[in-house]
């Protein structure tokens, strides 16, 4: 009843994602990222947190990846052919096509430019790969008898998701990166009401109200367009698939539109493939695009060309879209190298950066970079940052609660002052708890679930019929017997349970002799009494049966002459234990003796 | 728990299910075997067509020559083609909560029961289900449209004419509920009404039921379905197939433990195994246009074809044929070889790999790109400046009583060198071609039908061992044409129970539980006892809440606290309230302790009488007697109510409460 939660990645740092999460004894580990801010031990998570001793194996269930970014799967080849791990990794399908790829991308840049060694091979990410099951939207995968997954639409990037983790009544939402309102070429984030008891959410943009996309899209237009105007030229970091599709199509129907001739060029290599993916994955596009796509499919750009390594010393305007996104290293970073020092060229950063990257030192205003063998770069050119990454702002964090209804939120995946004011935001508006472990932290939330079992149909029906009497407004008391044998758990009437357990009733039995002074006949008096009791009991049936006997339910009265006093009558009331209370009351009533001579 | 049968047709099934308190629609088939019935209707003006006999009755009439022609010995009926619908009398459609598809050919009577019966509830299909089912409608809708035919006969459908017409025409059941095609905007009105749904996913149904849409292998999207509460289950197969196809394989695991398993849309050709149909298939086509004819292939614009023109892909530089034009026709051609190359998910797993590449999954994209394949949305156009003899046409409607593919027969069928190749099964091609004889080309049938043959049948029964079957009755004898033939019927333990159209079938199950949530204070309160060793037993009295059909069990609320005023009480004031709900109790009184017991609580003067079946405790002072026996016990005292409830509680001492 005790949901772990406990990062050896994530929690109040951007920088990559790891979660792990034991709830009613199974352990899932969520996302598997690297920090792209280091280039030792420290970017990717210490799994000997998980456990010190034993096999990863043994201790996980299963792995979930939330989407292709390297932050939050780009230590899986690490942690499952390197650290060991063989059991079960979800991911959706674009995830799976895509994530080897920029795996592989990654792997390239490190190893092979960078010399570094100890690092995992392309047939890690092959292996790893193999390990991984892909699972579709709202599918409920059962990963074993009791744990069950089931991913939803989370926009972000191709593929992105959020899941939900279920064991019995217990559930936990992981929402990895998303966003809540659809952009050009992705749909918004969607949940149902499934009420987790935890829900785990990315709070990037945990202060942000982002002003509306329409302002943001004109902005960025108008930009590149002046720039471009006066001869400049534009760099626009990116990562090969996400935000640089949304752009392109921006762009692309942009240049259309104002029939502008200068160059647009993608950094070659996993440009065309990364259209591609889209082109074959459309069905996880927005609406729009995924209904016009056999008429026009917006993945097939008339003026955007691959890019030459040559063509950054041409003269003149032109746009270059190029990887990876926060000018670390690659391609991008070679061009802002060559372009930095023109204070006529632009530098577009549309998403956010990690600390330690050429990125987000120019976002901090830096403008002399030590880089390479001390050399300085002297940045002279124009410095932009746009929020086109499609994350989650407060109001979209705030939506998906209400949409979601947990009972305690989590908020992992950003900066501690932002995250603190969010917490507050959401403590008061959800009266809900909210946590924010620091890295390495362990929160504990305690559930509280219903016990399910079986109730026999004959036990539910009876007691219905009786829950439909009219006096429904004092509730109906329900009575049965629980029965627990092998983990199974049968709520049954007591006749039935009796009769299963091959015992026989033991009927207790009271029979109480009440004295009446009444010196008239006796079937008089049983009159009497008679007509004293259906008074007094209206809500019950009483009865004079033709042998001189009342019964008021299933109590029974009978009346004798006393053998002494011919003026004193005998009563003879006789219940089961099951009536006691009627039969309490009866007998209590009787010796007040009869009303003075009812008419 | 009901079936109410509203399709006589195998494969185009239409059942309502009652299950629960929930009234589910399985599949909504559109029977167009009818159409078979009427005369084509040529996209040109067809002199042949347009000369044919009016219809005379054996007594010289002429009355039904307007509405009924004559062709080679065959009667058709001139007029707009019409449609067998599922049965709408047998029960009030508008009461439907909810229809399930399994595959895009059986939801093609979908306009015609959410537009026209006050169905107001949701219908469940995968995405690829949904688009490919429009593209069929669109077709279909389209192919009709596009010839207006002014004329619409309904003097036939009397009844007493129909009794005088030859058959098949005389036999032709329900005549008078064959309606015409539905038009876009209906189509667009009721596939709004469509929630798309993933394989296992798990959908709620008012909280009382619960459906889940399992892969069948049979088309892309296509689905069996699991119809299940916390104690039943129903499996609802449709439509499945377990050859390697382009589909995802079908999800046989998941229907195991199915207390009914309603089991359609089996093969329509039991006998013909579909590999060698494709092979038979290719063959003929090579032969043909080896020879200079051209080979027609009347086909629906999605499914089989994807897997033909695979195989042509890799068959035509083989045979010599790199250099004849594959044409495909139809108003969604595009459309279909479009979509087919999106639904990664739904694909099998070879195609899902080449995905990941990426490439395109179907080798279509190639053929397209090298221009060996063509598509066209009719044969205006382009298609006319392009079209180049000999060549491969793919087009329909498989019917041959409307689309382009009547165009074709027309200017085809002249020449011997020419071939028309049946795949699709749906019709009989003796019955599609009978309004074109005589014919000079070549008539090939090589039906290719995915789904279930009667050996995989019984292989399917034998693994997921559900407790009884339902079947239409056409499964449960050897077809007509082949009655020694009785390895093609359905041979179970116990015998598949079968329906009929229009018949109403009690499903055979009996629940005996239900699911109850006991709230954790309330189980928290519980005390259980080990009665035997493993078996524990708690005695629960608390309150029942039903809300959406979800049972919970609360601890019942605390007794209000006496009002302070202290009026005078009526009498009435003092009857018992609640029912009192004592438990029940067992076990055995021994007497010797019970005394001992008696003793020990100050009564000195116990004495005790041996009886036939026990004792007598007397307790002379008190005028008391107890009455102790095997399973019962009694106590006889007076009106004194401490003592009575002293000793009531020294008796309970020795029972165990139920």
């Amino acid at each position: 009843l005790v949901c772990l939660c406990f990062h050896p990645g994530a929690g109040q740092d951007v920088g990559r994602s790891c979660i792990l999460v034991s709830i009613a004894g199974k352990n899932v580990m969520l996302d598997c990222g690297m920090h792209m801010g280091y280039n030792d031990d420290r970017r990717f998570p210490d799994f000997s947190y998980i456990t010190q001793n034993g096999r990863l194996t043994d201790f996980l269930d299963c792995v979930i990846i939330s989407h292709f970014h390297l932050d939050h799967c780009g230590a899986l080849p690490y942690f499952s052919e390197m650290v060991g791990y063989d059991g079960p990794i979800y991911m959706t399908h674009p995830t799976k096509a895509i994530c080897p790829i920029l795996l592989e991308d990654y792997r390239k840049i490190t190893v092979d430019k960078k010399g570094e060694t100890n690092f995992f091979t392309s047939q890690m990410i092959k292996d790893c790969m193999k390990k991984v099951v892909a699972v579709h939207l709202h599918q409920t995968v059962q990963v074993d008898e009791e744990l069950e997954i089931k991913a939803y639409y989370a926009g972000h990037v191709l593929g992105a998701a959020m899941f939900q983790i279920k064991v019995g009544c217990e559930s936990v939402v992981y929402t990895g990166d998303y966003n809540m309102t659809p952009d050009r070429h992705l749909g918004a984030a969607w949940i149902d009401k499934c009420r987790p008891d935890l829900l785990i959410s990315e709070s990037t943009y945990a202060t942000t109200i982002r002003d509306s996309k329409r302002c943001r899209e004109r902005d960025f237009l108008k930009k590149v367009h002046e720039t471009v105007e006066r001869g400049g030229k534009v760099l626009i970091p990116v990562f090969a698939l996400g935000r640089a599709q949304e752009l392109c199509i921006l762009l692309e129907t942009f240049w259309e539109r104002m029939n502008l001739k200068a160059p647009i060029y993608f950094s070659t290599g996993l440009t065309e493939k990364a259209n591609h993916y889209y082109k074959l994955f459309i069905t996880w596009t927005n609406q729009k695009i995924r209904k016009t796509f056999v008429q026009r499919n917006m993945f097939e750009f008339k003026h955007i060309k691959a890019f030459d390594r040559a063509f950054a010393d041409n003269p003149g305007p032109m746009v270059v879209f190029a990887t990876p996104g926060m000018l670390h290293a690659g391609q991008s970073l070679q061009i802002f190298r060559k372009w930095a020092g023109n204070e006529k060229n632009m530098v577009i950063m549309p998403g956010y950066c990690v600390q330690g990257t050429v990125g987000h030192k120019i976002l901090s205003g830096q403008r002399k970079l030590e880089m390479e063998g001390r050399q300085i770069l002297e940045v002279k050119m124009q410095v932009e940052y746009m929020s086109f990454s499609a994350h989650a702002d407060a109001k979209g964090i705030m939506q998906l609660i209400r949409q979601a209804e947990p009972r305690n939120v989590l908020l992992v995946h950003g900066e501690a002052k932002k995250m603190e004011f969010l917490k507050q935001k959401i403590e008061q508006e959800f009266h809900v708890s909210c946590y924010m472990p620091a890295n390495g932290e362990t929160t504990t939330i305690f559930t509280n679930p219903s016990i399910p079992v079986d109730i026999s149909l004959g036990l539910l029906k009876r007691e219905t019929a009786i829950g439909l009497l009219p006096d429904a407004k004092k509730p109906k008391l329900m009575h049965g017997t629980l029965i627990m044998k092998d983990n199974s758990f049968r709520l049954v009437s007591p006749e039935q349970a009796l009769k299963e357990l091959g015992l026989a009733e033991h009927q207790l039995r009271f029979t109480c002799r009440v004295h009446i002074q009444d010196p008239r006949k006796e079937h008089e008096t049983v009159l009497r009494v008679y007509n004293h009791l259906k008074g007094v009991l209206k809500d019950y049936s009483v009865q004079h049966l033709p042998d001189g006997s009342i019964t008021v339910e299933s109590i029974l009265i009978q009346a004798t002459a006393h053998s002494e006093d011919q003026g004193t009558k005998v009563l003879l009331v006789s219940w089961t234990y099951q009536d006691e209370e009627l039969g309490s009351y009866l007998t209590s009533l009787l010796k007040k003796g009869l009303p003075q001579s009812t008419a | 728990f009901f079936q109410y049968c509203l399709s006589g047709h195998p494969t185009l099934p239409c059942n309502v299910l009652k299950f629960k308190s929930t009234t589910i629609m399985l599949d909504c088939g559109l029977d167009m075997t009818s159409t078979l019935n009427f005369l084509p209707m040529p996209l040109v003006q067809s002199p042949r067509l347009s000369k044919l006999p009016g219809w005379v009755l054996k007594d010289g009439s002429t009355f039904l020559d307007k509405e009924l022609k004559e062709c080679t010995g065959h009667v058709f009926v001139d007029s707009v083609p019409e449609f067998c619908l599922p049965e709408t009398e047998l029960l009030d459609l508008s009461t439907v909560d909810v229809i399930l598809i399994s595959n895009y050919h059986c939801m093609m009577a979908l306009p015609y029961i959410t537009e026209y019966t006050g169905f107001t509830g949701t219908v469940y299909a995968t995405e690829p289900t949904v688009q490919i089912g429009r593209l069929l409608m669109e077709e279909l809708v389209n192919s009709i449209e596009r010839v207006p035919k002014a004329q619409s006969a309904s003097m036939w459908k009397n009844k007493e004419v129909q009794r005088l017409l030859p058959a098949p025409l005389k036999d032709a059941v329900e005549v008078s509920m064959w309606r015409k095609c539905y038009t876009m905007p209906e189509v667009n009105a009721a596939l709004s009404k469509i929630q798309l749904v993933g394989y296992s996913q798990k959908i709620e149904l008012f909280g009382a039921v619960q459906v889940t849409p399992l892969s069948s292998g049979y088309a892309l999207g296509s689905s069996n379905w699991i119809i299940q509460s916390h104690y039943e289950k129903v499996s609802y197969v449709s439509g499945s197939s377990l050859l390697t196809t382009h589909p995802q394989p079908m999800d046989q695991a998941s229907l195991k433990n199915s207390d009914v398993l309603i089991l359609t849309g089996l093969t329509q050709i039991p006998t013909a195994n579909p590999d060698g149909m494709v092979g038979e298939f290719c063959s003929n086509l090579a032969m043909t246009v080896r020879n200079g004819g051209n080979v027609l292939v009347p086909c629906y614009p999605s499914g089989v074809i994807y897997d033909l023109l695979e195989c042509l892909y890799q068959y035509i530089d083989s045979a010599g044929l790199s250099n004849v034009p594959f044409y495909f026709i139809s108003p969604v051609a595009n459309s279909s070889l479009e979509f087919s190359q999106i639904f990664a998910e739904w694909l099998c797993h070879n195609k899902q790999t080449k995905v990941y590449l990426p490439e395109p999954p179907f080798p279509h994209a190639e053929l397209i790109q090298t221009n060996k394949l063509k598509h066209y949305p009719s044969i205006h156009g382009d298609f006319s400046n392009d079209f180049k003899q000999p060549c491969v046409v793919f087009t329909g409607h498989p019917s041959l009583r409307f689309g382009d593919v009547v165009h074709f027969m027309e200017l085809w069928g002249k020449s011997s060198l020419n071939t028309v190749i049946f795949t699709e099964p749906d019709f009989s091609y003796l019955d599609a071609l009978a309004p074109y004889q005589p014919l000079a080309m070549k008539c090939v049938y090589c039906p290719i039908d995915t789904r279930l043959n009667f050996i995989q049948v019984s292989k399917l029964l034998k693994e997921v061992q559900p407790l009884h079957v339902v079947c239409p009755e056409q499964y449960t004898q050897p077809p007509p044409t082949q009655s020694h033939r009785t390895d093609l019927m359905i041979d179970c333990q116990p015998p598949p129970m079968s329906y009929r159209r229009a018949e109403v079938l009690t499903l055979p199950y009996k629940r005996r539980y239900e699911k109850i949530e006991i709230m954790p204070e309330l189980a928290d309160s519980l005390v259980p006892l080990e009665i035997k060793p493993g078996i524990s037993l708690a005695t629960v009295s608390a309150v029942l809440h039903t809300k959406d059909n979800k049972h919970v069990l609360q601890l019942p609320p605390k007794p209000p606290q006496p009002p302070a005023s202290k009026k005078r009480k009526r009498v009435s004031d003092d009857v018992p309230e609640c029912k009192p709900l004592k438990p029940l109790l067992s076990g055995s009184i021994p007497v010797d302790q019970f005394v001992q017991t008696l003793e020990k609580h100050g009564f000195s003067d116990v004495k005790v009488e041996d009886t036939a079946k026990g004792h007598i405790v007397l307790l002379q002072e008190a005028e008391t007697l107890i009455q102790i026996e095997e399973d019962s016990t009694h106590i006889i005292c007076d009106n004194d109510e401490p003592l009575r409830v002293k000793l009531r509680d020294l008796v309970l001492k020795f029972l165990q409460k139920f």
